[in-house]
């Protein structure tokens, strides 16, 4: 059978909930081949395997943390031409996409971003995705070179189906280009404790009516109650009330989680782009005209300063 | 020597106006309004920021896509830069990332350049990728997503805020740099920018001027291939109730019944 690519997205050997998602995908169209970068590659194997890796190529070199993208783009290639595959996945997060993509110039092949599920099709993978802020669906396919596609965290169920997932060193040769932009210092993002924004099962976010950074707390508390990340509309994030790392959005995150809560937030175009694919959607808005209210399946017309804490005492109640 | 900036900028279909596919299920620009999209403005004025700091700069917006285009370079003109190129050809109709990026980097080339900026992403394809494959193209550094961004001594230094790091990013020119909407607001146009625009030299070049073989863009000289198209069918319309003091508590009833509690 056919060997499919999958690049894995891993902090320090903790591999990212997409990645996994990706090897359920990998699977319908081949055997997943996982590549692991950096520091901790090897340390991703095991759980790799368990998802249905028959291989994890591995490679770690301080290039790959000193400068950006270009020597996850070399060793990507390397691995590239050492397997042939079917087809290349990527998780679509930033770096992600820009990876992917500059492979696909260097071996010629056409790419698709953001895909939200995957077929086996008669030629080639079939990649499902929205267009014009999730009120389109399209299918499309790459016809030119090996599909490279990134993928959107949630496009797929995690499944376990052991695997031997045998690790091998990759050699990769660094090109004149891998040193070009230059990593001077980075600094982590604190953890909050809550789930990754991207990857939750319930987002609760909150905008302009939140009405300040000291309220937002509602809104914590009540995804506190029910184990949800915590969103924010860019009028919330551009008026300083939450980091721009929550925000949901065109420009922002985009999620897809089983629930989403919208308290405080219009429904603008460039917001629901990042959340309308979400599977069920509920709204507390004061106002009876806000168009979040034409996505929702269920709505609360009322102050989210009343609404929302008796929601989250009711929820606490009720789990008790 | 004066630094040259080139920036990339898109004409794209009204975001809040209804947008929707051709025929060829090409994107629909004739049947809704264009304008420049609001993301590359930050692009723009980045180039402002940056020229104002340099002692001799020259910014060049450029654009490839249909005739009515030239409003973005119009836009991006008043707002401040120095001259535009609009490449323009009926066989680039259709083109992917993969033909557009071949003719953006084949004119910034002939252009002439130390700089190129862009924007994060185009809201009407929003794929992102462009700048990563422009900088692939060119050959030199890709300095991307950048919330803050200075050039000073032939060194571009900026602030790549990453999903679970901020990144301190540097490199040499040439280079290739994409802006956030974090970047910093953009500058309306006042009125003397916009007479002034009227006055600034917009080249147009097309396919042959670039030695691109019309089968190399367009739709059939496209990587990917979309075979269909459906409109995303509309929610079915959902419960809506008033809150009159028991609204948090209906919808934890709501959400119970779904098993979300
Ligand atoms: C290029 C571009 C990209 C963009 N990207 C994004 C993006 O990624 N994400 C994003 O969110 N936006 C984005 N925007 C901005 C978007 O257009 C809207 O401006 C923004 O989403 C509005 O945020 P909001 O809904 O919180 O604020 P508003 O539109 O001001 O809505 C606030 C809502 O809160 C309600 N409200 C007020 N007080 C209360 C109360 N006490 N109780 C209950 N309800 C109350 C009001 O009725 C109102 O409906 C982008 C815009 C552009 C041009
Ligand atoms: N047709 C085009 N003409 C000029 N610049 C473009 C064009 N398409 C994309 N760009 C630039 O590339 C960036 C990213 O676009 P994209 O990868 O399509 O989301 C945009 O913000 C623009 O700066």
């Amino acid at each position: 059978m056919a060997e499919v690519l999958v690049y894995v997205d891993h902090v320090d050997g903790a591999v990212r909930k997409p990645t996994l998602e990706l090897l359920t995908l990998a699977r319908r169209i081949g055997e997943p081949v996982a590549v692991a970068l950096g520091a901790g590659a090897e340390n991703t194997a095991a759980v790799l395997a368990e998802h249905g890796a028959v291989k994890v190529l591995t490679a770690d070199a301080p290039e790959f943390a000193e400068y950006l993208v270009v020597p996850k783009v070399d060793a990507l290639q390397a691995a590239y031409e050492a397997v042939s595959p079917a087809a290349v996945l990527v998780p679509s997060s930033a770096e992600g996409k820009e990876v992917a993509a500059r492979l696909a110039v260097r071996i010629g092949s056409g790419i698709i971003t953001d895909a939200t599920d995957l077929e086996a099709g008669d030629e080639g993978p079939v990649a499902t995705q929205s267009a014009f802020a999730a009120s389109f669906t399209t299918k499309s396919r790459v016809s030119k070179g090996t599909p490279v596609i990134t993928v959107k965290p949630n496009s797929a169920p995690v499944e376990a189906a052991p695997a031997a997932g045998t690790v091998e060193a990759l050699s990769v040769t660094f090109g004149a280009l891998a040193t070009g932009t230059k990593v001077v210092s980075r600094t982590p993002r604190e953890s909050t404790g809550r789930p990754e924004l991207t990857e939750a099962a319930i987002v609760v976010s909150g905008g302009r009516g939140v009405n300040g950074a000291e309220n937002f707390h509602l809104i914590e508390d009540l995804a506190d109650s029910l184990g949800a990340a915590v969103g924010a509309s860019r009028a919330a994030v551009d008026a300083g009330w939450y980091p721009h790392t929550n925000q949901v959005g065109q420009t922002g995150k985009s999620v897809s989680p089983q629930l989403y809560i919208a308290s405080g937030i219009s429904g603008a175009i460039q917001h629901r782009a990042g959340m309308q694919t979400s599977k069920t959607i509920v709204a507390i808005n004061k106002d009876a005209e806000a168009p979040i209210f034409d996505l929702v399946d269920y709505g609360v017309v009322g102050d989210l300063f009343t609404v929302v804490p008796q929601l989250t005492d009711e929820i606490k109640a009720r789990k008790g | 020597m004066s630094l040259r900036i080139v920036v990339c900028v898109k004409y794209v279909p009204d975001a809040t106006g209804d947008r929707h596919f051709a025929d060829d299920l090409t994107v629909d620009r004739d049947d809704v309004d264009g304008l420049l999209s609001e993301l590359d403005e930050y692009a723009v004025e980045q180039a402002l920021q940056i020229a104002d700091e340099a002692d001799d700069a020259e910014i060049t917006v450029l654009t490839v896509g249909p005739e009515d285009a030239k409003d973005a370079l119009r836009k991006a003109l008043s707002m401040g830069a120095d001259k535009a190129i609009h490449v323009e050809d009926d066989d680039l109709h259709g083109s992917d990332v993969m033909g557009t990026s071949l003719v953006l980097a084949k004119a910034i080339e002939k252009a002439g350049y130390d700089l190129v900026i862009t924007g994060m992403a185009s809201t009407d394809g929003t794929m992102g990728v462009l700048p990563a494959i422009l900088a692939e193209r060119l050959g030199v550094p890709q300095v991307t997503l950048l919330s803050e961004v200075k050039v000073e001594d032939g060194t571009v230094t900026g602030r790549r805020d990453g999903d679970t790091a901020s990144e301190q990013l540097q490199a040499s020119l040439p280079a290739l740099v994409s802006v956030t909407d974090q970047s910093g607001e953009a500058r309306y146009p006042s009125f003397k920018g916009i007479m002034a625009a009227k006055k600034k030299p917009v080249e147009s070049w097309d396919l042959e001027e670039l030695e691109i073989e019309a089968d190399e863009v367009g739709l059939e000289g496209s990587w990917t291939k979309v075979d269909s198209a459906a409109q995303r069918p509309a929610r079915t319309a959902g419960t809506i109730v008033k809150d009159e003091g028991e609204g948090g508590k209906q919808l934890a009833e709501f959400l119970a019944g779904q098993k979300f509690i």
